[in-house]
């Protein structure tokens, strides 16, 4: 295995880092949530948190962004160290929260003069920046508009928007596209990546191992409230056994004789499926199919399966456990 | 800018926010008038017939009652009006934008000082208008001094201000719209329960203590004094000490409440 485990940031690396944590601990009551975690976010990059519901991923949000406190652990944002400077770290950051942070009573426009009141930008500038922002979100149309109005995505634009106002150089985003249509997923990309473009540190939570594959520089997997793995997108997807070949037969006599030829194949039988280990590229599927036809085997269905979240999960916490897991039919219904 | 003009500017921030949702959402506010307006009829026109031979001394009439009866109903509205905060502020910190607010780099208390100075206007504007209708059925102050009324105005914002805290702090504690209006009933139930409709003195003698120590009786009384000229005694001290005492109450609990880790 190649994936690097996040090392405890030491403290003079702290300081080049745009966020850095060693030992951090929350929990509530009985429940640890978070057990123990290492991060550090160098300067200008994007660092996604990746990890299903209930990992931890939104309390470490909160954490780093000051809303709630930590139980344990060495935390410096911006360089500033967060138990004893707050509100510095609060001027050096913005950020956007799972549930929108929106005044839904007022319109988008008094939203964003809100926050250019509350960064106390003068009237002019204010009014500047905010049309601006409305300009570049494409929210000009319903700026005069009750935000409690405004659909999902329009929400999440205008709560990136009010986030923007003060130019902060660390956002953090907690699950910016989840609950969004497709489109509404790409212009959140793409104003993400935007802002890396500028040189903003992104923090960046999300279920989707897809979106942290598009944005992110480096991604670490929570799990049980530890970081399970970190590393580059590429170097997560090679620990992850889950990728394969699958074949569907429609004809029972068809899909025994194929099982009996593929003996390295995972049978399942009540599908009438054949599943083949493969890394999915060009070179490994034109010898599966060479070695298919000059076996006679005809399938009816030939889909190629890619590692997803759930694989990279089953593969960084059962792989002690359960190491035969390749070799038994899981078949998620895809 | 130094930390006092920014803890001003942000909290003027807050307390147009404020302002701005009281002016576009008003059915609130208005609701929240129905009570003290509704009552000041339903006891004159409906039980003042009978509530005026209560109160005291033979010829007592309508015009009478209404003059007993209005202070006491100036303080219940500001009751009334507190109920609106508690249940304003309970609605707001659900919201996601005060997540927002508690992760930038702003004035702290300004988000709850924004409330408070939003809900004393607010107080202040409603007992003008139930004073109003008081005055058009009859209500008239007795040769009160430009004094006396500086001093009942003073007195009306003080308490408005003692409520508010309170309200702020239960309305913080309450997870839920519904219940921020349960955990403020008090606020319009202590108003029933003293000297507002029926002096003191013709209560049954078990219930008297319930209306003579609690914070509306005293108040009330004082108000009275201002207006009509009766007499204030130790009842000016006791408004000013629980006003006082519950605005200091009210703010460390409020503050303490807000400081805590969000729910």
């Amino acid at each position: 295995m190649t994936v690097t485990r996040a090392s405890a940031p030491r403290a003079a690396q702290a300081a080049t880092q745009a966020i850095s944590a060693a030992g951090l601990r929350k929990s509530y009551g009985d429940k640890v949530v978070l057990d123990g975690i290492d991060l550090s976010v160098p300067q200008g990059t994007v660092f996604s948190l990746l990890g299903p519901n209930g990992a931890g991923k939104t309390t470490a949000v909160k954490i780093l962004s000051t809303l709630i406190t930590a139980d344990v652990g060495e935390l410096s944002v911006g360089g500033h160290d967060l138990a004893a400077d707050p509100q510095a770290v609060r001027a050096a950051i913005g950020v956007t929260g799972q549930f929108s942070a929106v005044d839904g009573l007022i319109t988008g426009e008094e939203n964003m003069l809100l926050m250019a009141d509350l960064h106390h930008l003068s009237r002019r500038e204010g009014r500047r920046v905010a049309a601006e922002l409305l300009e570049r979100f494409d929210l000009v149309e319903a700026a005069k508009k009750p935000a409690a109005g405004y659909s999902g995505g329009m929400k999440r634009r205008l709560d990136i928007a009010m986030t923007l106002v003060g130019g902060p150089r660390i956002i953090f985003l907690d699950e910016p596209t989840t609950g969004l249509d497709p489109r509404s997923r790409h212009t959140m990309w793409g104003i993400v990546r935007e802002l890396v473009a500028d040189g903003v540190t992104v923090f960046l939570t999300t279920q989707y191992l897809e979106e942290a594959d598009e944005l992110a520089d480096r991604i670490a997997v929570l799990h049980d409230g530890k970081i399970a793995a970190e590393g580059s997108a590429e170097e997560l997807k090679r620990i992850v056994p889950g990728g394969h070949v699958k074949l569907r037969f429609t004809d029972p006599d068809g899909y025994r004789s194929a099982a009996s030829a593929l003996r390295d194949a995972a049978r399942d039988d009540e599908a009438l499926a054949l599943r083949i280990p493969s890394d999915g590229s060009q070179r490994e599927l034109r010898s599966i199919l060479d070695w298919l036809d000059s076996a006679g085997i005809e399938a009816d269905e030939l889909t190629v399966h890619t590692p997803d979240l759930d694989d990279v999960f089953f593969a960084l916490t059962e792989s002690a456990a359960a190491p035969a897991r390749n070799n038994q039919p899981k078949e998620a219904v895809r | 800018m130094s930390s006092l003009t920014l803890a001003v500017r942000d909290t003027n921030t807050m307390l147009r926010r404020n302002l701005l949702h009281a002016r576009r959402y008003p059915s609130l506010t208005l609701n929240l008038l129905l009570t003290p307006v509704m009552l000041l009829l339903l006891f004159v026109y409906i039980f003042g017939d009978v509530m005026s031979a209560g109160i005291g001394g033979a010829g007592a009439d309508r015009s009478a009652y209404i003059a007993y009866i209005v202070p006491g109903l100036l303080l219940l509205t500001i009751g009334s009006t507190v109920v609106g905060t508690a249940v304003s502020v309970s609605n707001d910190m659900t919201e996601g934008i005060i997540a927002r607010f508690r992760t930038m780099a702003i004035h702290r208390s300004s988000v709850l000082v924004g409330h408070v100075v939003g809900s004393v206007l607010q107080s202040v504007l409603s007992v003008v208008v139930v004073g109003a209708v008081g005055v058009a059925i009859g209500f008239r102050s007795t040769d009160a001094t430009v004094l006396e009324w500086l001093a009942a105005f003073g007195l009306l914002v003080l308490f408005s201000a003692a409520l508010t805290w309170v309200a702020v702090g239960m309305g913080l504690i309450s997870p839920t719209a519904e219940a921020a209006s349960n955990n403020a009933l008090p606020m319009v139930l202590l108003p029933m329960l003293s000297s507002a409709f029926i002096p003191v003195e013709t209560m049954p003698g078990w219930f008297r203590p319930i209306a003579e120590y609690q914070p509306f009786t005293p108040a009330i009384e004082t108000l009275r004094g201002l207006l009509l000229g009766t007499e204030i005694g130790h009842n000016g001290w006791l408004a000013v000490g629980w006003s006082v005492g519950l605005v200091v109450l009210g703010y460390f609990w409020a503050t303490a409440k807000f400081a805590q880790d969000p729910r």
